[in-house]
C-alpha cells in the first residue's frame, strides 16, 4: 500500500470541495434543463415556476438523499471495517441493508408505518441491529475473512429472501417492482418527506460512530491491548454497532439496498489517512457522499426514463472492485 | 514502595481453575519475572494484572488503591501493557503506531498535541526506533516490530510495564536490547512485571522471579536463591546445568527428565 498520508484538513477540505461541485452537478443532471439562479430566485420570491418546482421538489430531494446516504454508506463501511480489522466488511456485504430493508419492507407494507414518523426507520435499524449481532455472534473474535463472507453471503440471501416473501404476502399488486427497488436501491421520486423521516437516524447513528473514532485507532493493537488502554471494549463495540445500525438502517428504510459504497470509498480512501481507522470516518464520510451522487449522475444520464436503479450502478462497479480486493487480500487474509 | 499488589488472585473457566490463590508484589524499581512451563497461567496472571481480565477471586492494589476504585482513564495512563506477539491490524507507519500509546492520555475527541508529539518522539529515542519511523509496522523485522510494540508502551509513559514473553522468537542482540529497555525503565518509582521463557535472561536481569507452577505460586524470591537445579527440574521437568559467575546466573536446559512432563 502506498503511504501518502496528508493532513486533515487538506485532505477534508478537499473532499469538501469535490463534493460542492459533485452535489451542483446533481442540481443540473435530469431530464429537462432547469436554470438553477432563476430557481432559485423564483423560489426566494415565492413564485411557484416550473424551474423552482423541479429544483426544490425533484431535484434537491434526491441530491440531498444520495448525499447523506452515500454518507452514511462511507462511514458505516469505514466503521465496521475498522471494528472488525478487516477491509472486506461492509453492510452490504455482510447482511446488514438487506436485513435493515427487511425490517422497513415489514414495516411500510403491513401498515405499521401509520403508527408514528418514526415507525419505518426504526424497522429499518432493528433489521440492521439483528444482522449485526448475528454476525458477531458467528465471527466473533476470529479474524478469518471467509467466516466473515460466508455469514454474509447467508445473511443476505436469507435477507432478500425474507423481503421477497414479505412482499408476496403483502395486499401489493406491484410487488415485483418493489422487490426490485428495496433488492437495489434508489434515491428517485422521494420527497423532503423521506429525507425528514431518516434524518434523525442518520444524524444519531454518525454521532454513535463518530464518537468511537479513538476506540477504533486503539482497536488496530488488538482488543486485549484497547482493553488495558481504558477501553470498555463490550461496550463501545456496542455503541458503533448501533450506531451503524441506526444510519444504515435508516437510509435503506428510505432509499432500499445500495450496495458496495461501504466497501470502496474507505478502500480509496485509506492510503491518504495512513489507514488510521479514526481518520478514515469523517473522510469516507465526504468520500462516500461523493460517490453516490456520482453514480446517481450517472443513473440519470445512462436512463432518461428512470428505469435503471442506483443499485445496479454501485455493484456493477462494486463487485468487481470486491473481487480485485480479494484477490489482492487473500494470501494476507485467509 | 509497593507498586502492585495481588492478594489471592483466581481465576477460572467453566469450573476449570487457571489460577489459584496467587499472592504477588511489585515494589518501586523492581523488575519482577513471571516464569514457569507453557500453560501455568503466567498470561492469565498478566491479563489480571493489567485489569484485562477480572479476577474470580482476590484484591489488586495500585500503590494504596483498589483498582476497583481507580477510573478506567487513571489506570490506562498508569500501565502499559505489551501483549504477546504484539502487532498492528492495519498498515500503520511506526510513528503512528507509537502515537497509539498517547491515546490514554487523550479525550475522545482531542488529536495530538505537542506534548504528545515529544513523548512519542522520546519513546522512539529509547526503543531506538528513530531511524525507520516512516515504515511499515509490519515490513520491519519481528525484533525491530517488537521495539516499536514497546516504543508505543513507552509514549504511555506508565509506572508499570507488564509485557508477556516479549523476547520470544528474537535473536540474541534483540532479546538483550528488549531486556535492557525494560530493565531501565524498572528504577525510581517505575517497575516492569515480565513473563519469560529464557530462564538465563529471566535470571540476569530481573530482580525477584515468581514461578507459576499448574496455576499456583511454587515460589518466589532473588534468581539466585529461587533458580535451584531442584526447583527446575520439579517445575518444568528438566535437567538443568547452572552456573554462576561475574555476569549472573545462567541456566542451560540439559534433559528431559523421564517421560514426566507438568
Amino acid at each position: 500500500m502506498t503511504f501518502m498520508s496528508i493532513p486533515d484538513r487538506v485532505l477534508l477540505a478537499g473532499l469538501g470541495i469535490v463534493l460542492s461541485v459533485v452535489f451542483y452537478v446533481a442540481l443540473m443532471v435530469g431530464p429537462v434543463n432547469i436554470g438553477i439562479g432563476k430557481a432559485v430566485m423564483d423560489f426566494l420570491a415565492e413564485e411557484s415556476s416550473m424551474d423552482s418546482l423541479i429544483l426544490f421538489d425533484i431535484r434537491l430531494p434526491r441530491a440531498l438523499l444520495a448525499m447523506i446516504i452515500g454518507a452514511t454508506l462511507g462511514l458505516a463501511g469505514a466503521a465496521l471495517q475498522g471494528l472488525l480489522r478487516n477491509p472486506l466488511a461492509e453492510p452490504g456485504i455482510i447482511g446488514v441493508s438487506n436485513s435493515a430493508a427487511f425490517g422497513a419492507v415489514l414495516v411500510f407494507y403491513f401498515g405499521y408505518s401509520n403508527f408514528a414518523w418514526f415507525a419505518l426507520p426504526l424497522g429499518g435499524l432493528l433489521g440492521a441491529l439483528a444482522s449485526v449481532v448475528i454476525i458477531f455472534a458467528l465471527v466473533g473474535n476470529s479474524k478469518s475473512v471467509v467466516t466473515l463472507i460466508l455469514a454474509g453471503v447467508a445473511i443476505n440471501a436469507i435477507g432478500g429472501a425474507l423481503i421477497a416473501l414479505a412482499l408476496n404476502f403483502a395486499p401489493n399488486p406491484y410487488a415485483m417492482q418493489e422487490i426490485v427497488f428495496w433488492l437495489l436501491g434508489s434515491v428517485a421520486n422521494r420527497s423532503m418527506n423521506e429525507l425528514l423521516i431518516a434524518l434523525p437516524f442518520v444524524l444519531v447513528g454518525w454521532g454513535l460512530i463518530l464518537y468511537c473514532g479513538r476506540f477504533l485507532n486503539a482497536l488496530t493493537l488488538g482488543e486485549e491491548t484497547a482493553i488495558s488502554m481504558g477501553f470498555e471494549v463490550r461496550r463501545l463495540r456496542w455503541i458503533l454497532v448501533i450506531g451503524v445500525a441506526a444510519c444504515v438502517g435508516a437510509s435503506v428504510s428510505v432509499a432500499g439496498n445500495i450496495g458496495f459504497i461501504g466497501l470502496v470509498v474507505p478502500h480509496l480512501i485509506r492510503p491518504f489517512v495512513g489507514s488510521e481507522p479514526r481518520r478514515l470516518l469523517l473522510a469516507s464520510t465526504l468520500g462516500g457522499a461523493i460517490l453516490l451522487l456520482v453514480a446517481d449522475i450517472a443513473v440519470q444520464l445512462l436512463s432518461s426514463g428512470g428505469e435503471l436503479k442506483l443499485g445496479v450502478i454501485t455493484s456493477l462497479v462494486g463487485g468487481p472492485f470486491f473481487l480485485f480486493l480479494i484477490l489482492k487480500t487473500r494470501n494476507l487474509m485467509l | 514502595m509497593s507498586l502492585l499488589k495481588g492478594i489471592n488472585l483466581g481465576y477460572q473457566i467453566d469450573d476449570i481453575s487457571i489460577l489459584k490463590a496467587i499472592d504477588i508484589e511489585v515494589k518501586a524499581g523492581e523488575m519482577v519475572g513471571l516464569i514457569g512451563p507453557n500453560g501455568a497461567g503466567k498470561s492469565t496472571l498478566l491479563r489480571l494484572l493489567t485489569c484485562v481480565e477480572k479476577p474470580g477471586w482476590g484484591e489488586i492494589f495500585y500503590g494504596d488503591n483498589n483498582v476497583d476504585q481507580i477510573s478506567v482513564e487513571e489506570r490506562a495512563k498508569h500501565i502499559g501493557y505489551l501483549v504477546q506477539g504484539a502487532k498492528a491490524y492495519w498498515p500503520f507507519s511506526v510513528e503512528k503506531t507509537v502515537g497509539l500509546g498517547r491515546i490514554p492520555h487523550q479525550k475522545w475527541w482531542q488529536h495530538s498535541s505537542r506534548e504528545d508529539q515529544e513523548k512519542i518522539q522520546r519513546a522512539m529515542e529509547i526503543t531506538e526506533t528513530l531511524a525507520y519511523r516512516n515504515r511499515i509496522v509490519s515490513t520491519l523485522s519481528g525484533g525491530e516490530q517488537t521495539l516499536v510494540m514497546l516504543a508505543r508502551i513507552f509514549a504511555t509513559d506508565p509506572q508499570i510495564i507488564f509485557a508477556d514473553e516479549p523476547v520470544a522468537a528474537l535473536d540474541p542482540y534483540h532479546q538483550l536490547h528488549v531486556m535492557e529497555i525494560l530493565r531501565n525503565h524498572s528504577r525510581d518509582d517505575r517497575a516492569a512485571v515480565v513473563v519469560l521463557h529464557d530462564l538465563s535472561l529471566a535470571a540476569r536481569f530481573c530482580d525477584r522471579l515468581y514461578i507459576i507452577n499448574h496455576g499456583c505460586l511454587y515460589g518466589s524470591g532473588a534468581p539466585d536463591e529461587i533458580m535451584t537445579a531442584e526447583n527446575i527440574a520439579e517445575v518444568y521437568g528438566v535437567k538443568a546445568r547452572i552456573t554462576c559467575d561475574a555476569e549472573g546466573v545462567s541456566v542451560a536446559p540439559v534433559s528431559r527428565l523421564g517421560e514426566h512432563h507438568p
